[in-house]
């Protein structure tokens, strides 16, 4: 079975996230890594791979040159191969030129089953997979939250808004998983030795075939006309609650603002 | 007039709150017209009626509930070409994102994610999204083909007006494709009698300081009439379901009032929560990261302060 994992390099959520001049999430001013959601995608692909009899799992990111420190994340948690798209043309590209990549590398690579993270911790979306669906045509299994796999059956479970369904499909298939499904694995200290000899392709967009002009800034459907910071939340009232008069005066606060 | 697309969203023809504001933000653009999929448009005739939609397109066939996402895509994508709405707009959610996601491929149209508010604009429409864990506030328009547009929860008050609710049954044939990820069980949420967490207008939410004990965050909420919601820390801890986590990887809530116990304010959680209106925190720890965007903070013991909040609070309803 061969499995690709989608993961995204990502801005440090704890640092502070700004945007560049030209409405871009500015990815130079702040640390990068392996989005934490995309650890459940490969610990995931990782359990798939070892419970088949032979599979392999290939990291696939888009992203600037610094992105390639997400695979090699991916590697050392056990993954076996990686392949970076990196290009200029790419800088500014939203969901549908970003899809339009990823689906591109996924068709060469011809693997049974794509993985993705629920949703990337800068962009948060949560769109990209069932782009990616559509894009390659394959049957659409998304935020699973469990995950059970039985030769080309895949069944999981998808925690909704109102209700929990069960979904099933067959190999090929798109999966994106949930922070519920597994906990990521650490990687060994021999595990990070290893990943150092593990192959990593680096490919443009003309090894791709896709067109410059397809993706980036200027292709995209959506337009930022303004971001702005908004004025930090001006802390309120703090009171210490030392004689048990806390309770009261939350009460009170709740009667003058009309809620009781 | 353009009739502007909004998808209902439905539970056996009870009908969402959400959709109510998705037809508001829909008059302000153009004609609402509903997408109703499902068999029990019955149900849904009134509440769509009084919340201003002009048009109900009704989609009954029962095997566009069997697979996930890709049959509503090719429902909503057959409208679009039927009747070029100047906008569809869609309840935000893990479901209404994908189905976004692909109708926006589907029709070649621009895609915006998670608004806040949608406003008509000389140049077509503009939305406000709120990112980076709300501190930041875009402004975005759509370049491209039909804007197709996903809403939080609670973004504008719904308004009563009257619609003429003309029904228009239509029908498609599924490809292949929408029929390849079956949905082979469906359990509904068992209703807490409590209002529906990302609909409420309160909330009570409760971290890892309750201890696990949730008796006097659940009593305060009652007191309240709100929701009850949680951290990751207790979702993991196993002593709330992961249905009432609040923040990046459970639900958006945007509630008039938030009240956080026992939760320190990490970043992740305030992706769930910091648009609401006015945040109370309750929290031991005066240096507790939940404090500075609280309008309103008790440094306490949550147990203590809950317990006797609910008691004074159930006085004065009497
Ligand atoms: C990728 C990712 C996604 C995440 N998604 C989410 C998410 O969706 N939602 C979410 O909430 N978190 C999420 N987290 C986790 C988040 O980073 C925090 O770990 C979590 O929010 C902490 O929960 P907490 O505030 O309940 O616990 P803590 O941070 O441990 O805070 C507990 C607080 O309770 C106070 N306290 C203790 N006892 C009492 C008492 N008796 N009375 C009053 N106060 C008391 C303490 O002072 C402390 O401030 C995510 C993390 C990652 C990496
Ligand atoms: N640039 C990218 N490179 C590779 N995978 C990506 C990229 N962006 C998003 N993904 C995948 O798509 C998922 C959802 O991302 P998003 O739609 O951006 O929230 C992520 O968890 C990844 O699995």
């Amino acid at each position: 079975m061969k499995i690709a994992v989608c993961v995204k390099y990502v801005p440090d959520a704890s640092a502070r996230r700004t945007f560049s001049a030209d409405h871009t999430v500015d990815r130079a001013a702040v640390d990068g890594l392996l989005c934490e959601l995309d650890e459940y995608a490969v610990e995931e692909a990782l359990r798939i791979r070892d419970d088949a009899d032979d599979g392999q799992v290939v990291i696939v990111t888009v992203g600037p040159d610094a992105a390639r420190a997400a695979i090699l994340r991916s590697l050392q948690m056990g993954a076996d191969s990686g392949v970076h798209v990196a290009d200029q043309a790419i800088h500014g590209s939203d969901a549908v030129g970003t899809s339009l990549i990823l689906a591109k590398v996924l068709e060469q690579q011809g693997a049974d089953l794509v993985i993705c993270g629920m949703a990337s911790t800068d962009g948060s979306m949560g769109v990209i997979p069932a782009m990616l669906a559509e894009r390659l045509g394959l049957p659409q299994v998304t935020l699973a939250s469990e995950v059970v796999v039985k030769g080309s059956t895949v069944r999981v479970r998808r925690d909704g808004d109102v209700a929990t369904e069960v979904v099933e499909a067959t190999t090929p298939l798109l999966l994106s998983v949930t922070d519920q499904c597994n906990e990521p694995r650490y990687p060994s200290f021999k595990a990070i030795m290893a990943a150092k000899k593990k192959p990593v392709e680096t490919l443009s967009l003309s090894d791709l075939g896709v067109d410059a002009g397809a993706v980036g800034l200027d292709a995209a459907w959506t337009r930022v006309v303004s971001a702005e910071e908004r004025p930090p939340r001006s802390a309120g009232t703090v009171v210490v609650d030392e004689d048990g008069s806390g309770a009261g005066t939350l009460v009170d606060f709740l009667v003058h603002q009309k809620f009781i | 007039m353009s009739e502007v697309l909004v998808l209902v969203d439905h539970v056996g023809g009870t009908v969402r709150k959400t959709t109510a504001e998705l037809l508001t933000f829909a008059r302000r653009l153009g004609e609402p017209a509903a997408v109703f999929i499902g068999a029990e448009v019955e149900v849904a005739r009134g509440f769509l009626t009084s919340y201003g939609a002009e048009k109900v397109y009704v989609l009954a066939d029962p095997e566009l509930s069997d697979f996930l996402v890709l049959p509503k895509v090719e429902a909503l994508a057959h409208l679009v070409e039927a009747s070029s709405p100047a906008a569809v707009l869609i309840a935000s959610g893990g479901e209404g994102k994908e189905i976004a996601a692909r109708l926006a491929l589907k029709t070649g149209s621009g895609l915006i994610t998670d608004a806040v508010d949608v406003q008509a604009g000389e140049a077509g429409l503009v939305t406000t999204q709120s990112v980076f864990a709300g501190n930041v506030a875009v402004t975005a328009g759509v370049t491209h083909g039909v804007p197709i547009v996903t809403v939080k929860p609670n973004s504008v008050t719904p308004q009563a007006v009257d619609g003429a609710a003309v029904e228009e049954t239509t029908s498609i044939v599924l490809s292949e494709a929408a029929k390849t990820a079956r949905i082979v069980e469906r359990r509904p949420r068992e209703s807490t009698g409590r209002p529906e967490l990302t609909e409420a207008a309160i909330v009570v939410a409760g971290g890892r300081g309750t201890g696990g004990d949730f008796a006097s965050v659940e009593a305060f909420a009652d007191a309240l009439g709100a929701a009850v919601g949680a951290s990751r820390a207790a979702v993991d801890a196993g002593w709330y379901p992961h249905a009432y986590q609040v923040g990046q990887t459970g639900k958006t809530v945007s509630p008039e009032l938030y009240v956080a116990t026992g939760i320190s304010g990490a970043i992740q959680h305030r992706a769930g929560m910091q648009t609401s209106k006015t945040i109370v925190a309750v929290n031991k720890d005066r240096e507790a990261p939940i404090f500075e965007l609280a309008d309103f903070g008790v440094v306490g013991d949550l147990h203590s302060i809950l317990t006797a909040a609910t008691e004074q609070v159930n006085a004065r309803k009497g």
